[in-house]
C-alpha cells in the first residue's frame, strides 16, 4: 500500500486544523483543563504532596475522553456532508488509506498536545524524586488510549454526515470503555466480571500509568484500534447514500 | 483508453437507478450523456469512476476490469463530480498541490503541472484565494483543473458548464473539444446545444435505460425517418393547392400551417424527397413558391420524443 498517500491526506488534515484555529482552541482547552486540575484545583499535586504525575494522568485521561471526539467528529462526516468524499475516493485513494490518513493526522495532533505538557514533567522532576518508569508508562498509556478513542471517533464520523451526531456517537461508544465496563466488572463476578474487567480501558490504562508495560495491555489497545478502524473502513465502503 | 460498459445495474432500495446499461466509448471520442433529472446519468458516472460498485455487470477500461484493478485504473481517470465538491477552506494553489500529490505525480513535475492548469483554466488572478471565496464559475474551473491535473486519459465530467457565463461556456467547450482529440471524454448535461457543440456521439438515458445511441444526425433520422418541408405557395386557392399536393406521388401527408398565408407542411414518404415534385407542380399550375424550408428534427424534439411518457 502506498503510504505516501496516507501522509498526503494526513498533511492536508493537519494544515486545515492549524488554518482554521480549531487546533489552537483545542490545544488551549486541553492544556488549560489539564493544567488547572493538575496544579490548582481539587486534589492537585500540592494536596497529594508527592512528586508524581498520577494526578495529571487521571486528569488527562478524562480531558482526552471529551477532547478527542470533538477532534474527530468532522473527519469523515464533513466530507460526507460537502461531497468531497467522492472527490477523494475517485482519486487513487483506497478507503483504507483515507481512514489511516485521518487517523494519523488526529494522533499527531494529540501527540503534539501531549508534548506541550512535558514542562509539567520537568517541573515535577525538579521538586522531588520522579518515577521515570511511571512517567513513560503514563504517557504511553495516554497515547494508546487516545489512539483507541480516535479510531472510535473516526468510525462514528464515518456513519453520518452530521458532526454533532458523530461527536455524540463517539462519546456514547467511548463511555462503555471509559466507565461502564469498569462498573459492570465490579458488580458482576465470575466469568462476566473477568470479561468486563478485561474490556475496561481504565484497567489497562491504570496498570500502564503505574509503569507496568504488559504485552496483554498492548494487545488490548492494538485490537481496539484495529477493530474500529476496520469498522470505519467497512462503513465507508457502504457509501451511505 | 477505451471504456466498455457491460450490462451494469445499480439500485437504491427497491428503485433501479441504472438498469442494465451497456455501451462502448472509443479512445478520442466525446460522448454526451443526456437524460432528464433522475434518469441515472450521475449514478452511471459514479460507477465509471469506481465510487459506486455496480450490482451486476462490469466496466472495462483499456481492456481491464475496473472492479478488479480499480487502484491502477483510477490513476487514468479525471472526474468532475456533480455539484463540484471542493475543500472550501483551502487556497486554490494548495488544493491543486494536494490533488497533484494524491495523483502521485512525481514531485519535480508538480509545479509545472499546476502552472499549466492555472493557465488552461484561467485561474491566475484567483490562485491565492480560498476556494470558498470564489464565484461559482471560478469554482467550476478549479473543479476542471483538479480533474485534469494528472493529464488523465479518461475524463468524466458531470455537468461541466453549470454556473459558467456564456464566454466561459464557449471556452470550456473548446477546451473539451481539444482534449477530446486524444482523450476519451464522457460528459453529462441537459443542455442540448452543449451536446451538439461538443459531442461526437450522444447517449440518451431515461429511467435507468439507454433509449438512444448515435450522432445527432443519426438520432434525428432514427426518430424522424421522413423528410418534412414547409412551403408557401401563392397565387392559388388554398384548398386546390392542398389537394394537388396530396396527390403528388412522393407525399405522405399535407398539413395546413396557416391557411390565410397558404403555408403547408409536407411530409414525404420514407426515403423520398418532395421538393422537385412540388416545384414542378407549381410551374405546371402557374403558382409561385415563396418559401420552401426543409424542417430538421431538433435534438430537443428527439429528447422529448424519447423521454416523455
Amino acid at each position: 500500500m502506498e503510504m505516501r498517500t496516507v501522509w498526503t491526506i494526513a498533511k492536508r488534515e493537519l494544515n486545515s486544523f492549524f488554518d482554521s484555529l480549531m487546533a489552537y482552541v483545542m490545544l488551549l482547552l486541553f492544556l488549560g483543563f489539564s493544567g488547572l486540575f493538575t496544579w490548582l484545583i481539587g486534589s492537585d499535586i500540592f494536596m497529594v504532596g508527592q512528586a508524581s504525575l498520577r494526578t495529571f494522568f487521571s486528569v488527562a485521561y478524562w480531558t482526552l475522553f471529551f477532547f478527542i471526539p470533538a477532534l474527530t467528529m468532522g473527519m469523515i462526516a464533513q466530507e460526507n456532508n460537502t461531497g468531497t468524499i467522492e472527490l477523494l475516493l475517485t482519486k487513487p485513494v483506497t478507503d483504507r488509506q483515507l481512514v489511516l490518513g485521518k487517523f494519523t493526522a488526529s494522533l499527531l495532533l494529540v501527540v503534539i498536545s501531549l508534548a506541550f505538557t512535558l514542562p509539567y514533567v520537568v517541573t515535577v522532576a525538579s521538586i522531588g524524586n520522579l518515577d521515570q518508569g511511571a512517567v513513560f508508562g503514563g504517557y504511553l498509556g495516554l497515547v494508546l488510549l487516545s489512539a483507541v478513542y480516535i479510531s472510535i471517533g473516526i468510525y462514528a464520523s464515518s456513519l453520518t454526515s452530521n458532526q454533532i451526531v458523530a461527536f455524540l456517537t463517539a462519546l456514547f461508544i467511548g463511555i462503555f470503555f471509559q466507565i461502564v465496563f469498569d462498573m459492570l466488572a465490579t458488580t458482576l463476578s465470575g466469568f462476566f466480571g473477568e470479561l468486563f474487567h478485561y474490556l475496561s480501558l481504565t484497567t489497562h490504562f491504570e496498570s500502564m500509568s503505574r509503569g507496568v508495560i504488559d504485552t496483554k495491555d498492548l494487545i488490548y489497545f492494538a485490537s481496539l484500534i484495529v477493530l474500529f478502524l476496520k469498522l470505519a473502513e467497512d462503513s465507508l465502503a457502504k457509501r451511505n447514500l | 483508453m477505451d471504456i466498455k460498459v457491460e450490462n451494469i445495474t445499480k439500485s437504491y432500495g427497491p428503485q433501479k437507478a441504472v438498469d442494465g446499461i451497456s455501451f462502448h466509448v472509443k479512445t478520442g471520442e466525446i460522448l454526451g450523456f443526456l437524460g432528464p433529472n433522475g434518469a441515472g446519468k450521475t449514478t452511471t458516472m459514479k460507477m465509471l469512476t469506481n465510487y459506486l460498485l455496480p450490482e451486476e455487470g462490469n466496466i472495462f477500461i483499456g481492456g481491464k476490469s475496473l472492479i478488479e484493478e480499480a487502484d491502477e485504473l483510477k490513476k487514468h481517470i479525471g472526474y468532475l463530480p456533480e455539484n463540484n465538491p471542493l475543500y472550501q477552506e483551502m487556497p486554490v494553489i494548495d488544493y491543486l498541490q494536494f490533488c497533484a500529490e494524491i495523483q502521485q505525480i512525481p514531485g519535480d513535475s508538480i509545479p509545472g503541472r499546476i502552472r499549466e492548469m492555472v493557465r488552461v483554466c484561467g485561474l491566475n488572478q484567483e490562485k491565492h484565494k480560498k476556494i470558498g471565496e470564489l464565484s461559482k464559475g471560478y469554482r467550476q474551473r478549479v473543479g476542471l483543473a483538479q480533474a485534469m491535473i494528472h493529464d488523465p486519459e479518461i475524463l468524466i465530467l458531470d455537468e461541466p458548464t453549470t454556473g459558467l457565463d456564456p464566454n466561459q461556456i464557449v471556452e470550456i467547450r473548446k477546451l473539451i473539444r481539444e482534449l477530446g482529440r486524444e482523450k476519451t471524454v464522457i460528459l453529462s448535461t441537459h443542455i442540448m446545444q452543449e451536446v451538439e457543440a461538443t459531442c461526437d456521439r450522444i447517449l440518451i438515458i431515461n429511467k435507468g435505460e439507454i433509449v438512444a445511441d448515435g450522432t445527432a444526425d443519426s438520432l434525428a433520422r432514427q426518430v424522424q425517418g421522413q423528410e418534412l418541408l414547409r412551403v408557401r405557395i401563392e397565387d392559388g386557392d388554398p384548398n386546390e393547392i392542398f389537394k394537388a399536393l396530396q396527390q403528388l406521388p412522393t407525399v405522405e401527408m399535407v398539413d395546413f400551417v396557416e391557411r390565410d398565408h397558404n403555408r403547408f407542411e409536407i411530409q414525404s414518404k420514407a426515403g423520398m424527397n418532395s421538393n422537385r415534385e412540388v416545384f414542378r407542380l407549381a410551374t405546371r399550375k402557374g403558382w409561385v413558391i415563396t418559401e420552401m424550408i426543409p424542417l430538421e428534427t431538433k435534438l430537443e424534439d428527439i429528447f422529448r420524443e424519447l423521454t416523455m411518457n
